[in-house]
């Protein structure tokens, strides 16, 4: 049974339809490259499926329950998380409370107030930050980090929770080739215990380290299968060699 | 080109001490206080203890917008409503014990706040701030008009106490004792304030405050935190208008509407939100001035203009207001939740 099923999903913005009826399965373990040319709807069906917006019609199950219509928030704790296109680092505040930040997330609001859980999440939160090799970082207000840095932590707070699915939005945009490469080490040991689903624009970076790929085109699901399956669609290369 | 920083110690960039500027402000402010009774006449000591309650709607304020963005132009509406509870009580039943009059002006406040938050806070969608600014202002000004002209309630006129407040029957003359009493409410709102920021749940807050979106995305719901301090915050604004009315004998329209509600804002602009003891210094520093200037014959009739203008130039010009001037925007930020435990390694460098 998939992770995540998309079933006939649409998404309209007034006269223009951003997706239309897509079906998209990610297996529990499982990197599932989005891939497509620019407005083909690989955003918006990541919007759709963490819930910043709703989906016109269709139906999106996540662990065998329907979300479609649920909050951000309810998607969170049902193990669903999030790292934004443009990084959304809370910038007033430090490195480490970023990161404690999604950790304590769902923590009561009384052991919030009593400050109960401040000690018992430091060893985690050191973890993260030294796996993101931001450690020495710790104390720095996160709005000064570099830009790659602040992916890192983004994707250090997505991972905080112990999701069961992590949605990435271009986590590698703007950075070095050695940041990507690193981005990729940092991204592998996860498949242990979560799926991934990442919209990407560098495919070699999404082919070292997604299983499946599903490749949008104006709204619709023009090809899903293997990177190698994908590789030798026809379908596939016919888009990429005349509109990108 | 980024480099990759090298890892290190996990603990090493925590353990980083600064002198705190905060801790130093909080103490001189409490040891002005106690003196203020000892060093002036009756007189002043009464003006000081309006001046403590109008820092106390002050500290409401601040909780909600310098820590969780809610930008409240209400914060009266639960003063007044407060004042107004405890007159009824005072006149009506003749019930003036403090410690009725304490716990009755704070759940006012509270209930109050829960009943404007529910309406503005806590919808499906998180409300704009737009929305809750327009809305707490509406509040305000409604109330006020109500009570205006609702004569039960004394219509215009407002009512008058003419009891005086008790404490275990004692009657508390305006003066250093009512004083000493207004300080504590003064000192617990503000600790219990600051516990609340400085804890994990404030770390809540402060995120909230600058990207509710990513918050929800968290698992946050951020509509009930937000209702959460604002109910602290009708609270304590509830606090501050049961003892007011006490003090002055008297409580009217005007101390629920909006005019009221927008000094609250201009106390914590001035004196820097965020900060919890800046919009309380604001509040003193606004009253001092406002007392100084209306005595003088040369500005008793500009007195306010020029009182605008002090507060234009600072809230365009120092947006983080008096306290940004001695305070660093790390510190303003500061930690949450409990200190860290003293590690083996550490130097105990101050």
């Amino acid at each position: 049974m998939a992770l995540l099923e998309v079933r006939q999903v649409t998404k309209r913005y007034g006269s223009l339809q951003a997706l239309g009826g897509v079906d998209v399965d990610v297996a529990p373990g499982s990197f599932h490259g989005l891939i497509g040319p620019n407005g083909s709807g690989k955003s918006t069906l990541l919007k759709a499926i963490a819930g910043a917006h709703f989906a016109t019609s269709g139906t999106i199950a996540f662990d065998g329950r329907d979300i479609t219509r649920a909050t951000p928030a309810t998607r969170a704790r049902a193990g669903l998380s999030l790292k934004f296109q443009i990084t959304a680092v809370l910038g007033e505040l430090s490195v480490y409370d970023n990161v404690l930040l999604a950790l304590q997330a769902h923590q009561g609001i009384w052991a919030l107030l009593g400050s109960r859980t401040r000690h018992a999440l430091d060893a985690d939160v050191c973890r993260l930050l030294e796996r993101f090799r931001l450690d020495a970082r710790a104390d720095d207000i996160a709005g000064e980090l570099s830009h790659g840095e602040q992916q890192w932590l983004e994707i250090a707070m997505a991972l905080a929770q112990k999701p069961k699915l992590l949605l990435l939005d271009e986590p590698t945009g703007g950075m070095s080739p050695e940041e990507r490469r690193e981005t990729g080490r940092l991204l592998e040991p996860i498949k242990a215990y979560c799926a991934l689903v990442i919209v990407e624009h560098d495919l070699d970076f999404i082919k070292d380290i997604c299983d499946r790929l599903t490749v949008l085109d104006q709204g619709q699901v023009l090809d899903t299968g293997s990177v190698a399956e994908i590789e030798r669609s026809t379908r596939v290369q016919e888009v990429y060699t005349t509109r990108v | 080109m980024v480099s990759i920083p090298e890892p290190a110690a996990p603990a090493a960039a925590r353990r980083r001490r600064v002198l705190k500027v905060l801790p130093i402000i909080e103490g001189l402010t409490l040891a002005a206080l106690i003196a203020v009774p000892h060093l002036t006449s009756d007189f002043h000591t009464i003006i000081a203890t309006r001046m403590m309650l109008l820092a106390m709607l002050a500290i409401s304020f601040d909780l909600c917008w310098g820590y969780s963005g809610i930008m409240t132009f209400g914060q009266a509406l639960f003063f007044g409503m407060a004042g107004y509870v405890a007159a009824m009580m005072a006149n009506e039943g003749g019930i003036t014990e403090v410690l009725v009059v304490i716990p009755v002006s704070i759940v006012v406040g509270l209930v109050a706040a829960l009943f404007i938050g529910w309406f503005l806070l806590l919808g499906k969608r998180t409300p704009t701030i737009i929305f809750v600014a327009l809305g707490t202002l509406t509040a305000s000004y409604t109330a006020e008009r109500l009570v205006a002209g609702w004569q039960w309630v004394g219509a215009a006129n407002g009512l008058s106490i003419w009891d005086f407040l008790t404490v275990f029957g004692f009657e508390i003359e305006t003066g250093p004792v009512f004083y000493h009493i207004v300080l504590l409410a003064l000192v617990g709102s503000y600790l219990a304030a600051r516990y609340t920021v400085r804890s994990q749940l404030g770390l809540v807050l402060a995120g909230m405050r600058q990207n509710e979106e990513r918050l929800a995305f968290f698992g946050y719901r951020v509509q009930v935190f937000k209702a959460l301090v604002f109910c602290l915050a009708g609270a304590i604004a509830g606090l501050s208008g049961g003892l007011y009315a006490h003090h002055e004998g008297f409580i009217g329209p005007t101390s629920m509407g909006i005019a009221l509600s927008t000094y609250a804002v201009l106390y914590g602009l001035f004196g820097g939100v965020g900060t919890l003891i800046g919009p309380v210094l604001g509040a003193f520093a606004i009253e001092v001035i406002a007392f100084q200037l209306s005595d003088q014959d040369l500005f008793k009739q500009v007195w306010p203009i020029l009182l605008g203008l002090v507060m234009l130039v600072v809230v365009a010009y120092k947006p983080t207001g008096l306290l940004g001037f001695i305070l660093s925007e790390r510190e303003r930020i500061g930690s949450y939740g409990a200190k860290d435990k003293p590690k083996e390694d550490d130097d105990g460098a101050p």
